[in-house]
């Protein structure tokens, strides 16, 4: 992954795009434009979730959905339950994040396969799935709040200014407190990727039997991702069920789970930005081919997810980048004398913190590409 | 007493019906290192072609163990030669690429055949054993699930097919070494799983309502059978099939379908956090 | 005085096949041993005992007198037993600098990690190379930088799995000064094939074959020792 990448340059244009987007677009947007954009910025929270512990921790989670919908069901339950929503906006982070250890404890602590991962968090998908699917009847509830298991839960309330139960947020407050959180979460995981946590966490992905030569613990920064991600898709769930002031089962269902996964892919695993452009476009797209009737949205999906894999394995932003970057020596290189760019073919521009991004989305395919289309 | 042989026949009825269900994915997992998540659709295809056949006029049997598996089986190899045989080794991309398959193929379906469910009935009655009555097809699918083990057991070790099949398990280049094309070698294995997976599909059609994502119910299940069964195609399927299978009816029994369920996939974690590389992996391992 | 590592009839079984035989071996701090066998010997899962990746049969391993026998495998290096595997094990994708400040950094603050990351690399002489991405040096450039990897955690124990492996006879020699610079202050296990390499460095060389230890002495008279010439059959002391 080139320079520019990882330095905090591109965080920072990252970020200032963000706030200006956030400032703007309430006033040019209407209401219903507007919360198109807050479900998409909820979304990108999601894919970002994932585009962390998949990118830069190799975990393939094919039940992220689980815990976005914990999460929306935690703050739909707590709040119906407690009134004031301060409260549930932290459980509903903290109790898929407590799921998510747990899980991960079972999983990273007995040592089982990317294989098996898959395997185990697509069925706890299911089995959540399956369970709060059944809790249809009036004596299924948690506290006051009925489960309504198929149906769903509707009238969720939606979050109010901490302590005054009267003034819930409007739609338009929503939109910023989204954007914010998918903010600080993009700052936060940049934050971590390049602290000695985050190093560790890159390295174990890379190559985790030297990370263990070296003394650390792979299983416990394992499981730190993991929890971190499960916290993170949380708070995604609970932003949802205040954009619809509604969820149901099927938030755990396998096609929300493959949407993530989706989102990731095209965006451009080992990016955080990635997640984010990746789930913009499909949900776009989706609802492109939603208002048409001649492609069915599984059959439009489902060849995109192919043709990314086979194809683009990389995604958008990074084949992007590299174009870009392509682009850029190409224009460096006329200006130049030549003779003077032989010097990128042995020691290839540094990478200060880097993930490796990589030729397959396998984890087994662990050399970082780029470098090669950087001696171009 | 009675109550104990409906109990029997309905355990059997269930570890009959995830052998059925699991054997093509096991066939191309076992074979291939393939992780096919399109496993299900395919099983929906085959449900499908039944529906069609039947509105053709063919007979439901014809239609169930003849024309579901060569359909199937036909689109296996175009699905094979056109993107899966790019992606070997990659057993996480296939994961995925064969995941888009699965969505490729629902949207598929939908658009030509809509999205209401379709029925099959259930043919051949019910008998009474004392004061419960059972539906004869169970009987069916129990004689299919052991016809089939046996089936796989005689390709694998007195055919020729088999034998290669073996060789291949064992050591991928072994078809280079016989002079045979290991792509043939897959693009047979990758046929055969498919055929499975559709006479599956076809065998389930009158027990579940044919709808496009009838898959997904079945995919999981497969998966988790076949993985927990370990790399013996044959004795992990038998082993992985009876442990849950037992587990998912007695659950039932005790509590609801629901909780069967959920106990069918706990059991799973729980079996794969104790033994990672399936049943076979520590047990039976020299099996087939 | 403890030794730094002992191990006490050590055994490890895979299947049939038994790979360390009744291992009695004793090092003491700061003390540079070589070992030798033919392919096969159980040179590199001796290795992975003391690393940890290979749990043994039965018998002990103790470092500075303490049982590391079933530790599990992150805990042996931990302690201070650092390796540069057979086949260079390093993080591909990252840079020189990242894979030796790594290494640095788990005992050191980020400061400190940054300055002995400098220093290492200047000991082992990839100090041009910061910036190069890993996974493209050439395989002793990679040695170097495992062992510079190795050497920024400053383990009082270093093992060292073939480092001379696919160098030049000016590399080796480099290698050589290295290693004795190293020695100073740490104790090394070396498995090499390369009886020059071995003259320059070692005062002791323990010899394996088939999982146990048939010999120890000094270079010289290892190599002069027929039933030695006989097991390396047909290849000549040089």
């Amino acid at each position: 992954m080139n320079r520019f990448a990882h330095s905090w340059m591109s965080a920072a244009l990252v970020i200032a795009i963000g706030i200006v987007l956030m400032l703007a677009l309430p006033g040019v947007m209407d209401e219903y434009s507007l919360l198109q954009g807050t479900i998409y910025a909820v979304m990108a929270i999601l894919g970002v979730s994932l585009g962390f512990i998949w990118g830069f921790g190799g975990i393939l989670c094919f039940g992220q959905a689980a815990f976005f919908g914990l999460g929306s069901y935690t703050y739909a339950v707590a709040v119906i339950n407690m009134g004031d929503s301060t409260v549930p906006f932290i459980l509903a982070m903290a109790v898929p994040a407590l799921f998510a250890a747990i899980l991960g404890y079972v999983i990273f602590f007995g040592r089982l396969s990317d294989v098996y991962m898959g395997v185990i968090t697509l069925t706890v998908t299911l089995i959540l799935f399956n369970l709060v699917n059944s809790t249809a009847g009036p004596e299924w509830k948690i506290g006051v709040a009925p489960l309504g298991g198929f149906n769903g839960m509707p009238g969720i309330p939606t979050l109010n200014y901490p302590g005054k139960t009267d003034q819930a947020l409007s739609p338009k407050d929503l939109f910023y407190v989204t954007m914010v959180c998918l903010l600080l979460t993009y700052l936060g995981l940049r934050v971590l990727i390049s602290s000695k946590i985050g190093r560790v966490i890159i390295a174990a992905k890379e190559n985790e039997q030297r990370v263990l030569l070296l003394g650390y613990d792979a299983r416990v920064y394992k499981l730190f991702s993991f929890t971190l991600g499960g916290g993170i898709a949380g708070l995604a769930g609970c932003l949802f069920a205040n954009w619809g002031a509604f969820t149901s089962p099927t938030i755990f269902g396998l096609a929300q789970s493959a949407q993530i996964i989706i989102w990731v892919i095209v965006g451009g695993l080992g990016t955080l930005v990635g997640p984010i452009v990746g789930s913009v476009v499909i949900q776009w797209l989706t609802t492109q081919i939603g208002t048409q009737q001649i492609f069915n949205s599984n059959l439009v999906l489902g060849v995109i997810l192919v043709v990314f894999v086979v194809l683009v394995p990389r995604g958008i932003v990074p084949s992007l980048g590299s174009a870009l970057e392509w682009l850029w020596h190409k224009l460096k290189s006329r200006a130049a004398a030549p003779g003077k760019t032989k010097q990128r073919s042995t020691a290839a521009p540094a990478v200060s913190a880097s993930s490796p991004t990589t030729t397959g989305l396998s984890s087994t395919a662990k050399t970082a590409s780029t470098i090669n289309e950087q001696t171009a | 007493m009675d109550l104990a042989i409906i109990v029997l026949i309905q355990v059997l009825y269930a570890v009959a019906s995830l052998v059925i269900i699991s054997s093509g994915l096991a066939v191309i997992f076992g074979m291939m290192k393939v992780i096919n998540l399109a496993h299900g659709e395919f099983m929906m295809l085959g449900a499908y072609a039944v529906i069609g056949s039947l509105r053709l006029g063919i007979n439901l049997w014809v239609a169930i163990f003849i024309i579901a598996p060569i359909a199937v089986g036909v689109v296996g190899v175009v699905l094979e030669r056109l993107v899966i045989r790019r992606l070997y080794g990659r057993m996480i991309d296939t994961m995925l690429a064969t995941w888009g398959l699965s969505l490729l193929l629902v949207g598929v379906v939908t658009s030509v055949a809509g999205n209401t469910t379709a029925g099959v009935s259930a043919p051949m009655g019910s008998f009474s054993v004392g004061a419960y009555s059972v539906s004869s097809y169970t009987l069916v699918i129990i004689g299919v699930a052991v016809a089939l083990g046996l089936a796989i057991r005689l390709v694998l070790m007195h055919t020729q097919l088999g034998l290669i099949a073996r060789g291949t398990m064992q050591k991928p280049d072994m078809a280079n070494a016989l002079g045979i094309s290991p792509s043939l070698v897959y693009s047979v294995t990758f046929a055969v799983g498919a055929a499975l997976s559709g006479l599956a599909g076809a065998l389930l059609a009158p027990l579940t309502g044919v709808v496009p994502t009838m898959g997904g119910a079945f995919v999981a299940k497969a998966f988790i059978t076949v993985i927990g069964g370990g790399p013996a195609i044959l004795a992990g399927l038998v082993s992985a099939s009876t442990l849950f299978g037992a587990i998912n009816q007695l659950a039932t029994f005790a509590t609801t379908p629901v909780f069967g369920e959920v106990a069918l996939l706990a059991a799973a974690i729980v079996m794969l956090r104790m033994l990672p590389q399936g049943i076979t992996g520590r047990f039976f391992r020299r099996s087939l | 005085m403890t030794p730094l590592i002992e191990t006490r009839n050590l055994n490890v079984r895979f299947g049939g096949v038994h790979a360390t035989r009744d291992v009695n071996f004793t090092l003491a701090e700061a003390e540079l041993r070589c070992v030798i066998g033919p392919n096969g010997a159980g040179k590199s899962t001796f290795f992975k005992l003391l690393t940890g990746q290979v749990k043994p049969t039965s018998g002990q391993i103790l470092f500075r007198g303490q049982d590391i026998s079933n530790m599990q495998p992150h805990e042996p290096g931990r302690l201070g037993i650092g390796i540069k595997t057979q086949v260079p094990s390093l993080f591909n994708g990252l840079s020189v600098w990242e894979n030796v400040w790594l290494s640095a950094r788990r005992l050191n603050s980020s400061t400190q990690a940054n300055r002995i990351t400098g220093e290492t690399l200047e000991r082992v002489g990839m100090a041009a190379h910061r910036n190069a991405i890993a996974g493209l040096l050439s395989h002793g450039m990679r040695q170097w930088v495992e062992i510079g990897v190795v050497i920024a955690a400053d383990p009082p124990l270093i093992l060292l799995d073939e480092p001379a492996a696919g160098m030049s006879d000016a590399e080796v020699a480099r290698t050589a000064e290295l290693i004795l610079e190293i020695n100073r202050q740490h104790a090394l296990v070396v498995v090499e094939h390369d009886m020059n390499f071995i003259r320059m460095i070692a005062k002791k060389v323990t010899v394996l074959h088939q999982g146990a230890v048939i010999k120890e002495d000094t270079p010289d008279r290892i190599m002069s020792d027929p039933l030695i010439q006989q097991i390396y059959l047909g290849k000549k002391p040089h």
